[in-house]
Parts: structure tokens; sequence; C-alpha cells
């Protein structure tokens, strides 16, 4: 949603529609059933504002977009170097493309399995193996191009 | 297991989808190939980048009182009702009902498993029972590692809190590995560690606790709380170390956290 009075719109109604729609709650896991609602009602959302404004500048912010699976490994602790600051790591997870993004934060931050995440995006386990294995080297990729300009704060005051 | 072999199965043995024999073959590989440590080492630090609090967008309290407010507008219930005599029951109305068992099904799902649980006698029963179903060959580990950083995320994804995970090698009680249980019809962390021959279970659920010291068909029993986190070690290891074992890691969990 990429704002903060978007995002609560979005909760708040992916609610109204999980209290709807509860009568096709079948049993199993709430929280996939309630994920894929939320998921629904984003896009739905999207689409909404995207025909009544002008259309959101999403390519300028994919920068992740053509980097591809083969790139180069980078070294895992300048990784955790600059995962350090929060703020670079959450522009790299916007720069990521949707659907690297969509695998990442479902396994990363709410730690859903490979089939829960398969059934709530809708592609088969093989698809999201693939996804996060990508979607985890274009993360690496873009924490490492990016600029930072406070990051490299606590190196240097070490190395004084 | 080749490189070629093993490297497409990399994120899916980060991410424990993969059934344990597999899983044993890539840890057999890693150590033989620099290309896949590091690339697995990457990848670990990339989720460990994602799981950090300091990324989360914490949801405002307004939205919480907000959501209520649409909730009641939703399932019709006003403040003042200008027909009371008119309406019928709200729990009799299935659509209501459904809501509100929505609606609290929301709130209470993400704060249940942070309830503080009392342990029934029964549970005594239990954790026997588990430890012993534990020592039959095969039913020991479902991850087998004597390395914290690697049985802790293990547990990430299976349950909904993540259990303390401490190496206790140091001080003469290594840890093997940890296991998925079930106690009380609830998914709880078992971490295996070993005092010479013995093994014991170290059962991890969320909930606060009082310490309690039990003994029964020879095995030993010690409750203690840790983190916030209800730990019950089962061993036929005598009590007096046992204890010893159970003040250890709640010494080093401590410490751990200070530091």
């Amino acid at each position: 949603m990429r704002n903060d009075q978007d995002a609560q719109d979005v909760v708040q109604e992916s609610c109204m529609n999980a209290l709807r729609s509860f009568n096709s709650f079948r049993g199993g896991d709430f929280r996939s059933w309630f994920f894929t609602i939320v998921r629904n009602t984003s896009f739905t959302w999207l689409r909404r504002k995207k025909s009544s404004s002008a259309p959101a500048s999403r390519q300028s912010l994919e920068v992740g977009a053509e980097i591809t699976a083969d790139c180069e490994v980078y070294d895992p602790q300048a990784i955790a170097i600059r995962a350090a600051n929060a703020d670079l790591v959450r522009r790299a997870i916007a720069a990521l493309p949707e659907t690297s993004r969509e695998a990442l934060v479902l396994r990363e931050m709410e730690g859903l399995s490979y089939k829960e995440i398969g059934k709530i995006v809708g592609v088969p386990i093989g698809t999201v193996m693939s996804r996060l294995a990508r979607g985890r080297m274009q993360l690496q990729a873009i924490l490492m191009e990016m600029d930072q300009p406070n990051a490299d704060k606590p190196v240097q005051e070490g190395a004084r | 297991m080749t490189c070629d072999q093993a490297h497409p199965l990399l994120h899916a043995y980060i991410d424990d989808e993969l059934d344990i024999a597999t899983a044993l073959q890539i840890e057999a590989h890693l150590p033989d190939c620099p290309k896949c440590r590091k690339e697995l080492e990457a990848a670990r630090a990339v989720g460990r980048a994602l799981a950090q609090p300091a990324i989360y967008y914490p949801a405002p309290s307004t939205l919480r009182d907000q959501l209520q407010r649409v909730i009641r507008s939703e399932i019709g219930e006003t403040e003042a009702s200008p027909h009371p005599r008119f309406r019928i029951a709200w729990w009799k109305r299935p659509m209501a009902f459904s809501s509100v068992a929505a609606a609290m099904l929301l709130i209470v799902c993400s704060v249940m498993l942070f309830l503080p649980t009392h342990a029934p006698r029964g549970q005594i029963d239990d954790l026997i029972g588990s430890h012993v179903r534990s020592l039959e060959e095969n039913h020991l580990l479902d991850v087998a590692s004597t390395d914290q950083h690697t049985v802790k995320p293990w547990f990430a994804g299976k349950l909904e809190f993540s259990p303390p995970v401490i190496d206790l090698s140091a001080e003469g009680f290594p840890l093997i590995g940890g296991r998925l249980d079930y106690l009380d019809q609830k998914k709880v962390a078992a971490l295996i560690y070993r005092r010479d021959k013995h093994l014991i279970n170290l059962f991890i659920w969320p909930g606060d606790t009082t310490p309690e010291v039990d003994a029964r068909q020879g095995f030993n029993l010690i409750r203690f709380e840790c983190k916030g986190m209800t730990c019950w070690a089962v061993s036929d290891l005598n009590a007096v170390e046992l204890q010893q074992f159970a003040d250890l890691f709640k010494a080093q969990k401590a410490a751990s956290t200070r530091s």
C-alpha cells in the first residue's frame, strides 16, 4: 500500500470482508484463510485506486525487477551489516518485485509454510520455492546496491 | 549428494520444507561445499534482516478502536436501539453470531498464545509419556543439530512462538536437537539435551509459571519459567543434576539476552 492510511483502510475492509464471508470458512487454518482475504481485498483496493487516480509510479520503485536469480552471492557479513539498518531493509523490501515480496513477507515475516503460501497466492509449492530463492537473491542485491547514508556509522565508529 | 543436487534444495532446507532424510544429506554436503555454505549464510542473513522487529509497521491503537466501531455497526449493535423489544437476541441471529465469533477470533487468536497456562496434574503423565515415546527409535529428533542457531530457526513457522534454545555443551549438557511435540492438544517445542548417557527432554511453550519439582515412575521432572515460557525438563537423570541443568538453562538465557 505504501502509506499508513491506505494500509489501515485495507485492514479494515479486510476485516469486514472476513466477517461477511465467515460462512465460507470451512475450518482449517484461520490465518491462511484470513490472509487470502487480506490479499484479495488489497488487490481489489489497488485496482480501484489505480483507475480513480493517476497510475502509481511502480516501475521506479521496483529496481530489483531486473536482477535475476543467478546474480552474485554477497558476503553474508556484509549483508548482515546493511541489514542492521531497518530503514534500508524497509526500502529494499519495497523495491522488490511484487511476487518475490509477497513470498518473502509471508515466509520470513509471517512464518507460513510453502503449502500455506501456495494456497494464499494460488501457485504450486515449487513456484513458492523458486520465488523465495529468487526473492532472497534479489533482496541481497538490492541491499548491497542501495545508497545507505547512515548505515556505515557503526563500522566507522568501530574503526576509529 | 553433489552440489548440483543440493543447490536447488538449499532454500527448501532453510525453510525446513525437506523431509528429514534429505535435510540430513544436505547437512552432510555443507561442510564440503563453500559455495552452498555461502549461499546458505547469505540467505539466512536475509532471513534475519526480515525477522527484526524494527522493520514491522505496528498498527496504531486507533485502528483497533475504529475496527470495533465498524464491526459494531456492521452487526447492527448500537448503544441505544430505538426498538429494543423488536430486536431478536443477538446470539439467535446466525449472521450476528458468526460475525461476533469472527471478531472475537480475530482479536483472541493473536493474544491467546501469550496467556499463562496452568499445568493440570494429568499433564505430568503426558510429559512422561512424551519423554518415553521420544526414547523409542526414530522418535527423538525432528532436527538433529548441536548448533542452537540451526535448532532455533527450525521451529520458526512450525510454532506460533519462538522457544529459547541454548547450547550447554560447555557445562556438560550438550544440545543434540529439537522436536515438535503435542501436549494438551497444542504444539510445543521439545529440546533434547544429553548428560552422559541420560537424555533430557525440555518441553517449552508460552506462559508464565511457578517452579515445581516432581518425580514419578523413575523420572524426574522440573518446571521453571524462562523469558515468559513454561519449561518442563523431564529425564531419568538424578534430581540434583536435572536441577543444575534447569538453573544453567535459565542463567545462560538471561546472560545471552543481556549481552
